[in-house]
């Protein structure tokens, strides 16, 4: 299965010395991305597969496919955990409806 | 509301002017007091009904009552009105008429809070804010200290030598300007009890505030200094798009403003550093 991954328009995030710095709006959480997170959230634009995204990881970063794979599912699930990205099976071309906390 | 009021006392902050109108004496003379050089005249009375863009504030002040001390502060956005609500005063306000009223009873504090939040708002669309820090002028330039409560900001200002104007002990007003930032003197005191110089001047520095056995300056990575100011920046609202644009407000502060740790010793030879 493909899989896709969407960054969400509804967070505020800054590239600065290098670190992705992401802030949730709703909750004011603030994440710290490092150098191979902030190339996942770069290139999460809900168009491009996760596995040419694995393969980015691969060519910048030395690291093996398997890992880099495992790595970037771990981080995309934490990440879509708080609701600053969206992952799905299909192209992401809108933002999806917002799940509200229970 | 409050159509007409017996006195209408202008609470200039930041440059941002906000008229307070009360039919009470002795809450008019508390305002008077409490704000000091931050109230501004109006025209000469009988004065002309302020102009639909003057930001008012009519308070209605109610007999005092049991506060719940450790009721949260709530800030949010209702049919186009901010309603402003916290264990001793409900507020609100209207930014499309610039106009809002507090309920509270006769004390300095609620009025405090409700300026204090209405300036955050303000700023947040302006690319400034509200922050946690003392802040002086010194040889024309503006200096922040940040740091929680206990950091030392009123302890650094009392320290002050003579030739330093402190703006505050405990909340820096900050907004961008043509060449950069420029702090603001505000009202909003801590323990010093004492409101800060009624100035402005560009700002040439921000200093984390961290106590320890010496006085010295060390350099900070661009991301704890916006972590640090992010945790030490008021804003009190409910309201994603704020939010992101103070978030953003801050990134743009960190790229343009020289951030540094101040280590200090509770000494007045640490305001050598500060030039």
């Amino acid at each position: 299965m493909t899989t896709y991954v969407a960054r969400s328009k509804q967070v505020a995030a800054r590239m600065l010395g290098g670190e992705m710095m992401i802030m949730s709006p709703r909750d004011t959480t603030l994440f710290n991305l490092n150098d191979v997170g902030s190339v996942i959230w770069q290139s999460a634009d809900g168009q491009t597969p996760l596995d040419e995204i694995v393969v980015r990881l691969c060519a910048e970063f030395d690291v093996a496919p398997e890992v880099a794979r495992q790595d970037a599912e771990a981080f995309v699930q934490e990440l879509a955990g708080h609701g600053i990205m969206h992952v799905s099976d299909q192209p992401i071309t809108a933002e999806p409806p917002r799940q509200e906390p229970t | 509301m409050t159509l007409t009021a017996t006195h209408e006392l202008a609470i200039v902050i930041g440059g941002m002017p906000i008229v307070v109108r009360t039919d009470s004496d002795e809450f008019a003379a508390m305002l008077e007091d409490r704000y000091g050089s931050f109230i501004k005249p109006l025209a000469p009375s009988p004065q002309p009904p302020a102009p639909a863009s003057q930001a008012c504030l009519d308070i209605d002040l109610i007999p005092p009552r049991t506060i719940v001390e450790d009721e949260d502060i709530s800030v949010r956005l209702e049919s186009g009105r901010w309603i402003i609500t916290r264990g001793d005063f409900r507020a609100e306000w209207d930014p499309r008429t610039s106009h809002g009223w507090v309920r509270q009873s006769a004390n300095p504090y609620s009025i405090d809070g409700v300026l204090r939040i209405l300036h955050s708002l303000f700023l947040a669309r302006e690319g400034g804010f509200l922050v946690h820090a003392a802040s002086a002028v010194r040889n024309g330039r503006a200096f922040l200290f940040a740091g929680v409560s206990g950091a030392g900001k009123t302890t650094l200002s009392r320290l002050a030598p003579p030739d330093a104007e402190v703006l505050t002990d405990e909340i820096s007003y900050v907004r961008p300007c043509l060449s950069g930032y420029e702090a603001f003197g505000t009202p909003f005191a801590g323990e010093l009890a004492r409101i800060g110089a009624n100035l402005r001047a560009p700002l040439a520095a921000l200093y984390l505030l961290v106590q320890g056995p010496e006085n010295r300056i060390e350099p900070v990575e661009p991301t704890e200094a916006a972590r640090a100011v992010l945790r030490n920046i008021l804003f009190f609202a409910h309201d994603e798009e704020l939010v992101g644009l103070v978030f953003q407000s801050v990134f743009d502060f960190v790229a343009r403003v020289p951030i540094n740790r101040l280590v200090f010793t509770p000494d007045a030879r640490v305001w050598e550093l500060i030039v």
